[in-house]
C-alpha cells in the first residue's frame, strides 16, 4: 500500500492543512508521497520533503497549476493513482472541489471529510452536520478520501529528508480559467488552526460593531469567525464562516457572541475545547453546549470583557 | 439554452434527527422532509436566468423513492417547466446518482447544470464535480455569483480564503451556495399550475449504469454528547473561571 496527498500550496508555501493531511494518511499506511503540483513551487517540495512523515515528493510544474484549477489538476492525479492504493487530500474548499473528480474517473466512491482511520479500508466521517458520526468500509480497490483537518495533527515539519522526483505534467482540457481571487488578508491567526476563536452572529448587528469583537480577538490573539446570519448580513466575509457549510474549528477556547446556537453552526465549532456563549436569551440552544454560559446584552458584556482581560498581566498566547 | 437541475429530497434541516438505536442509520419515519436547502437555490438561479430571457426551459431532476416526485413538484411550483423522477428505492451514492444526471443529460442536452453545493444527510459534498468529470465538463463549484455569457460563464466562487472567480466553457455544471440568491416560495396559483406540469417517470435500474454502492456503512452512532457547563452571574466571573479553572487565557 502506498499513499498519495496531494498537497495544497500557493507556490511559495505549503498550507498547513496538508501537515494533517499528511499525518492522516500515514495512519493508513506508513509509505506516504506527497504531490506538489504548482508554477515555480521549488520551494514548497523542499519543505515537504523535510517532513519526516513523507517518503516522497512528487513534484509537477506547469503554469497550468498554478491555480488549481479542478479540470487541470486531476488529469494529473489521475494519471498518478495507477501506483497508489489511496489518495488523500484534505477536506477544505481546496479538496473538496477537485477529489470527486478524480474519484469518478477511477470508479471509486470517495469518503469525504474522514474524522478517524479505523484501519486502511474503514473509516469514521460525520453525518447530518456532525449529528450522526458513521463508520463505512470501502469496498473499492483505490479509495479517495478527503480528511477533516481538524481532527487530525499536523505532521511535524522537521528532520526529515525525503527524495524529490519529477513528474511530467499532463495535458490540460482548457475548457476552465482562473480570473481572480480576492483574499481576505488578516494579521489574525486562521480560523482553522487559531488557540482561541471568537465569533459573533446576528445579534451583533451591524459590521461595524465588529470592532467589539476585534479588540478582544487582539486581545486573546484570536481568529475572527461568524454565523451564516451574520455573513448574509453582510456584517463579515464569508471566509469567516463556521458551521455545516463554513469552517470547522476545534481551538481551545471558542467564544459565541449573539449567536443563537442552530445545529448548522454547532457543526462547526462543537468539538472545541472549551466553550463560551454570551447571549441575551437564556433559553437560546447554544447554552445547551457551552462549558461557560453568560446571559447578558453584548453590547454591556463586551467592553467590560476587555476591560477584565486589560487587568490580567499575563494571557496566554 | 437549456437548463437542468438535480433536487434532493432530504430531512428537514430543522428536525433534531435521531440516530436508531440499532445503530443502521437515522430515524426517517415520519420525519418532515423537504428540498436540500442549497437545491432551492440552483432552481431559483435557473427559473431566474429562464426570467431574463437568457434561458429557454428549466428541468428539474430527482433521484429516489416515490416521494422524492414532492421535490420535482415543488420545483415546478417555483418556475421549472417539466420534471423527471428517477425511481430509486435504495440509496445511491453519490457517484451512482452522478452515471444517472449523465446519463439523463446525454439525452436532454441541457447547457448548464444546476445542482446544491453539499446535501446536509450525507454530507458528501460529491455529486456535481463527479458529474462533471464523468461528462468532461468544467466545473463552478460553491457559487455565490454566476454572469452567464455566450459561450461561457463567469462564476464567483466561496473559498477558504475569500472569493474566487474563475470562467468556464458552457456546458458546466455549477453548485450552488446558499448566497446565491435568496429562493422565492411558491404561490398557491403556481403550485395548482404545477400539479399540471408533466413528470417523467424513468427506473434507475433499467438505465444500463452501474449504480452499486461501494460504501458499506458498518454503524452510525451518536456522537459524544457534549455536557452543558454553568451560566457565570457575570463578566468578572467568567474572566476567572477562564483563567482559573479552564486555564484557556
Ligand atoms: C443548509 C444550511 C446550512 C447552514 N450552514 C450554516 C453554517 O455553516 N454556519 C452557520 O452559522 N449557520 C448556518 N446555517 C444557518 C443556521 O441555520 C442559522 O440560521 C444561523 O446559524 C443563525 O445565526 P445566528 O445565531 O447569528 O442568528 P440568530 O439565530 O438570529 O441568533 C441571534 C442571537 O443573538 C442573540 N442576541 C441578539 N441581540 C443580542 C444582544 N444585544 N446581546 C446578546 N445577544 C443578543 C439572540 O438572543 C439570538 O440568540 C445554515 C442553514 C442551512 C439551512
Ligand atoms: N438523489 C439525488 N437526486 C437529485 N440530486 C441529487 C441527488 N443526490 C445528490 N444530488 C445533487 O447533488 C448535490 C450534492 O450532493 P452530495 O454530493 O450528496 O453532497 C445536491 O445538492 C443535489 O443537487
Amino acid at each position: 500500500m502506498t499513499v498519495l496527498v496531494i498537497a495544497e500550496h500557493d507556490n511559495s508555501k505549503l498550507k498547513t492543512f496538508s501537515l494533517n493531511a499528511i499525518n492522516a494518511a500515514s495512519k493508513i499506511d506508513s509509505d506516504v508521497h506527497v504531490l506538489v503540483a504548482g508554477s515555480k513551487c521549488e520551494s514548497v517540495c523542499k519543505e515537504v520533503a523535510g517532513v519526516p512523515l513523507v517518503k516522497k515528493v512528487l513534484q509537477s510544474d506547469s503554469p497550468n497549476y498554478e491555480n488549481y484549477l479542478a479540470e487541470n489538476l486531476t488529469p494529473l492525479v489521475v494519471k498518478l493513482a495507477d501506483k497508489y492504493t489511496h489518495i488523500v487530500a484534505s477536506a477544505n474548499t481546496f479538496g473538496k472541489n477537485f477529489m470527486p473528480r478524480v474519484a469518478a474517473l477511477l470508479d471509486t466512491s470517495q469518503i469525504s471529510d474522514i474524522i478517524k482511520v479505523d484501519s486502511p479500508d474503514t473509516f469514521v466521517r460525520p453525518i447530518y452536520a456532525g449529528n450522526a458520526f458513521a463508520t463505512v468500509k470501502s469496498n473499492d480497490k483505490k479509495k479517495c478520501i478527503t480528511i477533516r483537518p481538524t481532527s487530525f495533527d499536523p505532521a511535524t515539519t522537521s528532520g526529515g529528508s525525503a527524495s524529490i522526483e519529477k513528474v511530467e505534467a499532463v495535458d490540460v482540457p482548457n475548457i476552465s480559467k482562473f480570473l481572480k481571487k480576492e483574499e481576505t488578508k488578516s494579521e489574525r491567526p486562521e480560523l482553522g488552526t487559531a488557540r482561541v476563536v471568537i465569533s459573533g452572529g446576528r445579534g451583533m448587528q451591524s459590521g461595524e460593531n465588529f470592532k467589539l469583537i476585534n479588540a478582544i480577538a487582539d486581545k486573546l490573539n484570536a481568529a475572527v469567525g461568524a454565523s451564516r446570519a451574520a455573513v448574509d448580513a453582510g456584517y463579515i466575509s464569508n471566509d469567516h464562516q463556521v458551521g455545516q457549510t463554513g469552517k470547522v474549528v476545534v481551538p481551545d477556547l471558542y467564544i459565541a457572541v449573539g449567536i443563537s446556537g442552530a445545529i448548522q453552526h454547532l457543526a462547526g465549532m462543537k468539538e472545541s475545547k472549551i466553550i463560551v456563549a454570551i447571549n441575551k436569551d437564556g433559553e437560546a440552544p447554544i447554552f445547551s453546549i457551552a462549558d461557560y454560559g453568560l446571559e447578558a446584552d453584548l453590547f454591556e458584556a463586551l467592553p467590560q470583557f476587555l476591560e477584565e482581560l486589560n487587568k490580567l498581566n499575563t494571557i496566554q498566547k | 439554452m437549456k437548463i437542468l437541475v438535480a433536487v434532493k429530497r432530504v430531512i428537514d434541516y430543522n428536525v433534531q434527527i435521531r440516530v436508531k438505536e440499532d445503530g443502521t442509520g437515522v430515524q426517517t419515519d415520519n420525519v418532515k422532509m423537504s428540498t436540500n436547502p442549497p437545491d432551492d437555490n440552483a432552481i431559483e438561479e435557473a427559473v431566474k436566468l429562464k426570467e431574463s430571457g437568457k434561458a429557454k426551459e428549466v428541468i428539474a431532476i430527482t433521484i429516489g423513492e416515490e416521494k422524492a416526485q414532492e421535490t420535482v413538484r415543488k420545483a415546478l411550483a417555483v418556475g421549472a417547466d417539466r420534471g423527471i423522477h428517477v425511481k430509486a428505492d435504495n440509496y445511491i451514492e453519490p457517484l451512482g446518482v452522478a452515471k444517472i444526471l449523465k446519463k439523463v443529460i446525454e439525452k436532454e442536452k441541457p447547457d448548464i447544470v444546476f445542482m446544491g453545493k453539499q446535501a446536509i444527510d450525507d454530507d458528501c459534498n460529491q455529486t456535481g464535480q463527479m458529474l462533471s468529470s464523468l461528462l468532461g465538463w468544467p466545473q463552478g463549484t460553491f457559487a455565490s455569483k454566476i454572469e452567464v455569457k455566450d459561450k461561457s460563464m463567469e462564476v464567483t466562487r466561496e473559498v477558504d480564503e475569500g472569493l474566487e472567480t474563475i470562467e468556464i466553457n458552457l456546458p458546466a455544471i455549477v453548485t450552488c451556495d446558499l448566497r446565491l440568491n435568496e429562493p422565492r416560495y411558491a404561490s398557491l396559483p403556481n403550485i395548482m399550475k404545477a400539479k399540471k406540469k408533466p413528470i417523467e417517470q424513468l427506473i434507475a435500474k433499467d438505465l444500463a449504469v452501474d449504480i452499486s454502492n461501494r460504501i458499506q456503512q458498518i454503524k452510525v452512532e451518536e456522537p459524544p454528547k457534549r455536557k452543558g457547563g454553568v451560566k457565570v452571574a457575570s463578566v468578572a466571573e467568567l474572566v476567572s473561571k477562564l483563567k482559573n479553572e479552564a486555564k484557556v487565557i
